[in-house]
């Protein structure tokens, strides 16, 4: 499963594995947005540690969660981030929108 | 300058979402023999992600199509990488490698032309409405013991 959940307090972790490119984009973000709508997080962490390989895809899946979480007025945090899915990040200024580990 | 053409491979696969995987990977095996670093590679196969994803959601919006992948070695440690596909073809290039510029739905980020344009040292887009487009891109690699070409 790409998407592993823990609590931790009041922060809801989800942790995104695998190759996150436009064939397995989709169905990541509906996971994760079945998951915001189901918990309500006020603080949503997403870690990337197991993400192997990311590109443009992975920034559409990180702001729609981006967009939800805001609209229950939660807070968005990344963390984890490997290498590769780091430059895609910082080449698409994407650290101006949401807080970057 | 024209530099001496070393080596080449075209693979040429459907336009379906499951080769991307795929073609990241091929690119990635031809460019092996470079003896990159991994960030370089990770650039080649994130380049290429994005030019085939684009070939894949926008080409061919409404049937599957042919996409073309020309894999080229040039002395002095250059990799080319060309996709090519016959689909409908961007009216504005221009606007279409504009930053956050996208006809796609919210699982596209309009980020697809700047990571190219970022992770290679060269970007050519040539489109023909109706007829197609073929995106060219290239990289030196730094060049290291034991490297081919």
């Amino acid at each position: 499963m790409p998407v592993t959940v823990t609590d931790e307090g009041s922060a809801l972790t989800a942790a995104l594995s695998g190759e996150i490119d436009h064939h397995g984009a989709k169905a990541m973000m509906n996971e994760l947005g079945e998951l915001i709508a189901a918990r309500l997080p006020r603080r949503l962490v997403l870690d990337l540690s197991g993400v192997t390989f990311m590109d443009s895809s992975g920034i559409a899946v990180l702001l729609r969660a981006l967009r939800e979480v805001d609209r229950l007025g939660g807070t968005l945090r990344v963390t984890n981030i490997p290498a590769q899915a780091r430059r895609v990040l910082d080449a698409a200024g994407v650290g101006r929108l949401i807080t970057l580990d | 300058m024209k530099s001496e053409l070393l080596d080449q491979t075209v693979i040429v696969f459907s336009s379906r979402s499951a080769n991307e995987g795929f073609a990241r990977a091929a690119a990635a095996c031809f460019a092996a023999r470079l003896d990159p670093t991994l960030d370089e590679l990770a650039d080649v196969k994130t380049a290429v992600s994005e030019a085939v994803t684009n070939a894949i959601v926008h080409a061919y919006p409404d049937r599957l199509g042919k996409v073309t992948m020309r894999l080229r070695l040039y002395a002095g440690n250059v990799l080319e990488v060309q996709i090519k596909d016959s689909g409908v073809g961007i009216p504005d290039v221009e606007k279409a490698r504009e930053p956050l510029y996208t006809t796609g739905n919210e699982e596209r980020s309009g980020m697809g032309f700047t990571i190219m344009e970022s992770f290679m040292d060269s970007l050519k887009v040539r489109s023909a409405v109706g007829k197609g487009t073929a995106v060219t891109m290239r990289k030196r690699f730094a060049r290291r013991a034991g490297a081919a070409g």
